[in-house]
């Protein structure tokens, strides 16, 4: 099949962007979505024109470091699903695809579809771990964990730090992201101790990082390729609230 | 050269705990005087990077993605061994050593593995105490479940998203050492050589892969984390970007390279299903323990699996090795799913798969249980084949997975130069000519968390050594080698892309030195390297400059590191006159096709000297020695 491409394409983060079409033809609709993008750059490269840059890592959906928009939705059209894993067959022969980069001023753009995402980083250096040193912990069943608890940990646990849920969010809000680390590390026992300030550093962060606020549109969930649930951002609120109440923070507004 | 390797005798069992009271200690209030850096943010760099910082020490930390949290051990799925024996099943420290020295096909050194088994439960502990959501039973304990080439349950998992889950341990573990300001963190910064002043690693040279800018970074002790050189082969389950760049360099500095030959193919694979293949996506192994693997016994059968009666289907690792069955080790099912598509007996629609069929397990357990067991590799296969596992079985099929081989190291993980040391799949000790399931990420963090920040600390201890900066001509000299790679590159002006490049040569390591290797189709393939490698350099085109991100130009580099290594994979492969574990060379075989190893003239560690490319390298022997695990055919019968 034959994909008709428009794809954001700027030299560096001061360059303005610029929708270049291109058309790819033999389209197999066993690839993958990125595979048809190395193809375009193969054609590229023997047209001497300069490749496409985006990321990539893994390609099978768990680094995290692909992505980007397609026909205005984060990863592309199906749901649960990275930009990686997404293949051809979704599409039909002469479909018209839109590629932009993460949009949000937390994401700086690097060059065409590559943005710098380095804010998610700093959002779990300043309170997303359990603080626990090499060789500090105690035998790993004398803290038995309800297995309930862990499922949903680890439901949250599952994201990837793609940054799919802030380039959907109209308020570039990066709630479910910050919940999703909140929620993984706070429903077990041994994140218990730091729930509080975990949840007021990593806030605080957000603000300081220009990420916006959430307004519960629920797009994030929406598109996350792994489909963790708007839940996360409401447990974050009530870590948050609890934090303010018992009154070790100096934060005062909503979090999300 | 005379390979040391530092492994202490007497009692295994308390060889470890009497060599490091034979090491000597850092002060905790000097330490950060130290500088140590790392390159590489998986398991065994970001463990090491975060341990050696809570230590006190100031770290340095380099990776080639956007983030620390990216690094390919996230992509592991099936679990973590570790010999807790929770389970009451007969485990032991001792077995899971066993085990390993077996499923390593008598390669490894007893001493490394026996440490190895040693601190797995550590590493079980330090997880869950950082919030590693494993998966656990209705008591809130943890669960664990069997993987290959054992018969006791000893990994621990989270649900199929083990390496992702164990790493992002590690990395937030890393993070919090970034934000206390112990780690000064380089993302996007790749390394591109290593700089040996006074016979001593001093620092690295690198680019910033957004700017282009050529920069060295010193410290007393460099860590190199940066993975295996499974990518060699173009189509491999790695991640598209990771390289053997960090290690080949070092190598080209004088650190010995061992058993280079010794490369993991996993049986579990989605089958390649074009030339436009960019990469191959593993199914975890942990699906042998309910899926059953079977092929027509009719050759060239081209009925669906499902019109097939069950008397006309060969279960052939269930018939072949009744005790082990679908969970015989990594080498042994590749091998076998390898001989009956040679056979004529592949499914698909290129007759290079084999079925992973749970018809059965669906029909014995449910639906729902296999789908709380493995439903994220069911979707993901899925995803990729547009075809339903719960209702059709898997076709899969082996492919590069991981290389046992990697830099030699001794038993501090100091390689052949001193104050380099290197840690995980880039170094070559622990799993010997096979790695069994489960058992990388144990390494890679037994590494990085217990082993490294014990042992480096005798290094620093040790030396006085000078201060040295950016100044010093050997940095200059560096610096300039890596300014004229990359003018080489970019000033090639020929017609060809990378990717064709490399794909040429994958091929050809895939026909003559992937799973069934001899000693004519080795020697072919070293006919061909070297002209292919001229090929590479002669019409070579990168299109863009180096001042900005060019993702061309970075894969370029990679590759041409690969074009030498592989010359040196096949080096080793013909050197090696035997079979064992991943290195199967079809002239040593037993009557019943299984490896044949020989013992008396190959029980060594190949440990090969750079001498210039193209120049034969030089190779040292490190005898292996079994004081407790006795060399005997290995048998999954």
């Amino acid at each position: 099949m034959r994909i008709v491409l428009h794809i954001s394409r700027q030299r560096n983060g001061g360059a303005k962007p610029k929708l270049v079409r291109y058309e790819v033809p033999n389209v197999n609709h066993e690839m993958s979505f990125l595979e048809m993008l190395d193809v375009l750059n193969e054609d590229l490269i023997a047209k001497g024109e300069e490749p496409v840059a985006f990321d990539h890592d893994c390609r099978e959906g768990i680094c995290g470091m692909c992505g980007c928009m397609v026909n205005g939705l984060a990863h592309g059209p199906r749901p649960g699903t990275t930009l990686c894993q997404l293949h051809m067959r979704t599409f039909k022969d002469g479909d018209q695809l839109y590629l932009e980069p993460w949009r949000s001023a937390a994401f700086p753009v690097v060059k065409d579809l590559v943005v710098d995402r380095s804010a998610l980083d700093r959002l779990i250096a300043a309170g997303g771990f359990i603080s626990v040193a090499t060789g500090e912990a105690p035998d790993g069943n004398a803290i038995p964990v309800p297995k309930e608890a862990a499922e949903r940990s680890m439901d949250a646990a599952a994201c990837i730090g793609c940054g799919a849920c802030v380039a959907q969010c109209p308020n570039a809000s990066a709630s479910l992201f910050m919940g999703a680390k909140l929620a993984h590390l706070g429903l077990l026992p041994q994140g218990a101790p730091e729930r509080d300030a975990r949840v007021e550093a990593m806030v605080a962060q957000a603000r300081a990082e220009g990420f916006g606020s959430c307004t519960n549109i629920g797009e994030c969930e929406a598109v996350c390729p792994k489909e963790i649930k708007l839940d996360v951002i409401a447990l974050m609120n009530r870590d948050f609230l609890h934090a303010q109440i018992l009154g070790r923070g100096a934060v005062s507004e909503n979090a999300g | 050269m005379l390979l040391d390797s530092k492994c202490p005798t007497g009692p295994i069992e308390t060889r470890w705990d009497r060599h490091r009271f034979n090491l000597k200690l850092v002060n905790p209030a000097n330490k950060r005087k130290h500088t140590i850096i790392v390159v590489g943010t998986g398991l065994a760099g970001g463990s090491a990077a975060a341990s050696l910082a809570e230590l006190g020490y100031n770290v340095k930390c380099f990776c080639y993605q956007d983030s620390p949290r990216r690094a390919h051990s996230i992509a592991a799925q099936g679990g973590i061994n570790a010999a807790k024996n929770y389970h009451n099943d007969g485990d032991s420290i001792y077995r899971l050593f066993y085990d390993t020295v077996k499923g390593g096909d008598f390669r490894a050194r007893e001493s490394n593995v026996y440490r190895l088994a040693q601190v797995s439960v550590n590493i079980i502990d330090q997880c869950v105490g950082q919030g590693v959501p494993f998966a656990r039973e209705y008591s809130g304990y943890l669960d664990n479940r069997s993987f290959g080439g054992a018969q006791v349950s000893r990994t621990f998992y989270a649900r199929g998203q083990t390496g992702q889950q164990l790493l992002l341990g590690a990395y937030q573990a890393l993070e919090r050492q970034i934000g206390l300001g112990t780690v000064e963190m380089h993302p996007r910064t790749e390394m591109l050589d290593v700089i040996v002043i006074d016979g001593k690693a001093r620092g690295i040279v690198t680019r910033d892969l957004l700017t282009g800018k050529v920069e060295s970074f010193f410290g007393d002790a460099v860590v190199l984390g940066t993975g295996g050189y499974g990518n060699a082969y173009y189509l491999s389950t790695n991640a598209k970007n990771c390289n053997a760049t960090a290690i080949w360099r070092a190598h080209k500095r004088g650190a010995l390279f061992a058993n280079p030959c010794f490369t993991q193919i996993h049986p579990t694979c989605i089958p390649v299903s074009g030339d436009y293949q960019s990469k191959l996506t593993l199914m975890s192994e942990s699906l042998r323990n309910d899926g059953r693997v079977w092929v027509p016994l009719k050759k060239g059968d081209a009925r669906a699996a499902s019109q097939i009666p069950e008397n006309e289907r060969d279960y052939f690792l269930e018939r072949k090795y009744p005790s082990f069955g679908n969970l015989v080790p990594r080498d042994v099912a590749s091998r076998n799913a390898k001989q009956v598509c040679d056979e004529g007996r592949g499914v698909g629609e290129t007759k290079l798969a084999v079925y992973l069929d749970f018809r059965d397990a669906i029909n014995r357990l449910g639906k729902n249980v296999i789908k709380e067991r493995y439903g994220n590799l069911f979707d993901m296969y899925q995803r990729i084949t547009g075809e339903d596992p719960y209702e059709l079985p898997m076709r899969i099929f082996p492919a590069i997975h991981y290389t046992m081989g990697g830099l030699w190291v001794d038993y501090n993980l100091m390689s052949t130069i001193p104050g380099l040391y290197v840690t995980g799949e880039a170094n070559f000790s622990d799993h010997g000519a096979n790695r069994l399931g489960a058992s990388a990420l144990m390494q890679g963090l037994a590494d990085g968390y217990f082993v490294l920040p014990n042992t480096i600390n005798d290094y620093v201890a040790s030396n006085k050594l000078d201060k040295v900066d950016a100044s010093h001509p050997v940095a200059r000299e560096a610096e300039a080698q890596v300014n004229g790679v990359t003018k080489r590159l970019l000033e090639a002006k020929g017609s060809r892309s990378v990717d064709s490049h490399h794909k040429e040569l994958g091929k050809l390591m895939w026909e003559y030195c992937g799973m069934g290797r001899t000693a004519e189709g080795l020697k072919y393939a070293l006919s061909q390297i070297p002209a292919m490698r001229e090929r590479f350099w002669g019409d070579l085109r990168v299109l863009g400059n180096g001042e900005e991100l060019n993702q061309s130009l970075e894969r370029a580099g990679r590759v041409a590191d690969f074009f030498e290594l592989a010359e040196l994979i096949c080096i080793d492969a013909l050197n090696r006159n035997e079979s064992c574990g991943g290195h199967f060379r079809e002239e040593y075989q037993t009557p019943e096709g299984e490896a044949a190893r020989d013992d008396e003239n190959y029980s060594y560690v190949a440990a090969w000297e750079f001498k210039g490319v193209g120049a034969a390298p030089a190779l040292h022997k490190e005898p292996l020695t079994f004081e407790y695990v006795h060399p005997a055919q290995r048998s999954y019968k």
